[in-house]
């Protein structure tokens, strides 16, 4: 049986309870709109950029603990990396809950979301953010995970 | 006094455990789990008489012919409809109202028409009508719901006016459980000459309805909201109205005869059921109305109330729970939120304690609108629970505001 202890990891609920990057980004090079259907969370992603590097990311919008913590823990490994950078630790991640990668693949502070994987029904909830953000950065403005 | 737990044993789906914990299941507004008697009539219909129906002269076609028919007059005796032929069978109330809203309203309503529904509506009850909306040019009106989750009773009589064509409400709520005034809304709709429809899916598998005493035109319901099969469910029509009414699709078993030139239509309620009918599931659905009956509403409603009272009680010594339109008149559904938790995560941690609640937007997304939430948890109840269940819940609760809160 799949651990609750190992989803809710204390690095999740903190995040969650006090996300350190909501907001709206300033200036606002890239805005997206992420919808989740299944549970009704809508989130907007905002990017500030300085040529390719990535400045600032925020997010904004109500969401469940992983998703929340999520968009927090994205917008803060996000900062100072390329915009190719942002795609590959998305792979990594992607792979992380819902497929065969393992923590190494990612930065440090994602490995959290390692327990995701035992709840096939949340993974949705943690990769909201990131397919906002890659809508944001391609300027397909909207998001959905279904 | 019920013996729940001997109830609870006829149920094989609910002895199971869930990782560690015995699974107690508060779903059942999304679907009941079926008692043995109709799994075995499933079971034994695909064993022993299945045929195709209506068209066979040998044995296992008229056993089968038989016992979907005899399907019909059951549901129809629990809902005194005033003759089987008012029962068609459906997929489940969804496909019930569609056939309302394309055989019904779609050929009669056009520009200047108003189609009246209230904010509490399933989307089933929604989507349809826009559809015929846009088929016709008729508009929408609905009749706002009050803070305790019952429907302004004021609105819907000043929303009443000579231009409404049909009304269109649910008895049971599923988001809330708000037990609505159905038997006093169809009355005042046919003051304004309306035609009424109620969306009893939530209604059936809880309480006693007495379709002749409601006064209704038309009463969706789904089988699997009461015990029986998913895939199956009726359209109780007026016999009259059934008869003017054209069918909605072709296909065989729904003629009479044809040829290029004319086709007739069969006799209702054949003349909307084109095709090869779900017959194992009018069979189980059958076995489920029998199984309602030898349990009887009486005894179905007392418990649900006395459980659903509890529920609240132990939801309510929790510190941060919130219900959600808890109105006098309700049904065993609560909805409630959590402070500071997403009801998604209240979701996971309760499933983790082998409780298993619904959360989301329910389909009912403008009724979320209008208490300004995205999503709630909902606990539903049936026969089958007991207090130690929502004892469960209040622990799984109490672990996930531990955790979250
Ligand atoms: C009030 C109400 N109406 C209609 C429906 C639709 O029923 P079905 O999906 O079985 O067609 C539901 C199901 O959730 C419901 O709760």
């Amino acid at each position: 049986m799949s651990d609750l202890r190992e989803l809710y990891l204390e690095m999740v609920t903190d995040h969650a309870k006090n996300p350190r990057h909501r907001g709206k980004t300033d200036p606002c090079d890239c805005i997206g709109t992420g919808h989740n259907p299944l549970c009704g969370d809508k989130i907007v992603v905002t990017i500030s950029l300085d040529g390719e590097t990535i400045n600032d990311v925020k997010f904004d919008g109500e969401g469940c603990a992983i998703s929340t913590a999520s968009s927090d823990l994205m917008s803060e490994v996000l900062r100072g990396k390329t915009i190719q950078d942002a795609k590959d630790i998305f792979h990594g991640f992607h792979e992380l809950v819902a497929g065969d990668g393992t923590a190494e693949s990612v930065p440090k502070k994602l490995a959290v979301f390692s327990g995701v994987r035992e709840f096939p029904m949340r993974v949705k909830c943690a990769t909201l953010a990131w397919h906002t953000l890659i809508a944001a950065i391609e300027g397909n403005k909207e998001a959905s995970t279904e | 006094m019920l013996n729940t737990e001997i109830i609870a044993d006829s149920f094989p789906a609910l002895h199971q455990t869930i990782g560690d914990n015995r699974l107690v299941y508060l779903d059942s507004a999304a679907t009941t789990q079926k008692p043995q008697c109709v799994i075995d009539a499933i079971v034994s219909y695909y064993e022993n008489d299945n045929a195709n129906i209506h068209r066979g002269v040998h044995t296992l076609s008229q056993r089968a012919t038989q016992a979907h028919e005899n399907a019909r007059v059951s549901i129809s005796r629990l809902l005194h409809a005033s003759r089987p032929e008012e029962m068609v069978f459906v997929r489940g109330a969804t496909e019930a109202i569609n056939l309302v809203a394309q055989a019904f309203a779609r050929p009669r309503f056009g520009e200047g028409d108003v189609i009246l529904i209230t904010e509490m509506e399933h989307h089933s009850n929604i989507v349809p009508w826009q559809l015929i909306c846009e088929q016709t040019g008729a508009s929408l009106e609905v009749v706002p719901v009050c803070d305790d989750g019952s429907i302004d009773m004021d609105a819907y009589k000043s929303l009443l006016i000579p231009n409404v064509v049909l009304v269109s409400m649910a008895h049971v709520s599923n988001a809330i459980g708000t037990i609505n005034p159905v038997k006093e809304m169809c009355k005042l709709a046919k003051e304004v000459g309306a035609t009424t429809v109620v969306d009893g899916a939530q209604a059936v598998g809880h309480l006693q309805v007495d379709i002749q005493d409601i006064g209704c035109d038309f009463y969706a319901i789904s089988g699997h909201k009461m015990f029986g099969p998913t895939g199956i469910g009726c359209l109780y029509g007026k016999y009259e109205l059934l008869q003017e009414m054209e069918p909605w699709q072709g296909g065989g078993d729904m003629i009479l005869s044809v040829s290029f030139e004319e086709t007739t239509w069969n006799d209702v309620p054949f003349k909307f059921e084109a095709g090869t009918p779900n017959i194992a599931g009018a069979i189980g659905f059958g076995a489920a109305v029998s199984w309602i009956q030898e349990i009887g509403y009486d005894e179905i409603f007392k418990h649900e109330q006395e459980l659903l009272a509890y529920g609240r009680e132990v939801l309510l010594a929790i510190d941060g729970v919130e219900l959600i339109g808890a109105s006098k008149q309700n049904a065993g559904v609560i909805a409630f939120t959590l402070k500071g938790v997403h009801p998604h995560d209240v979701g996971t941690i309760l499933d983790h304690a082998g409780v298993a609640i619904r959360t989301g937007n329910h389909c009912a997304e403008p009724l979320m609108k209008r208490f300004g939430l995205a999503a709630t948890c909902r606990a539903s109840l049936c026969i089958y629970n007991t207090r130690k269940d929502l004892d469960y819940l209040g622990v799984g609760i109490q672990e996930a505001m531990r955790i979250l809160g």
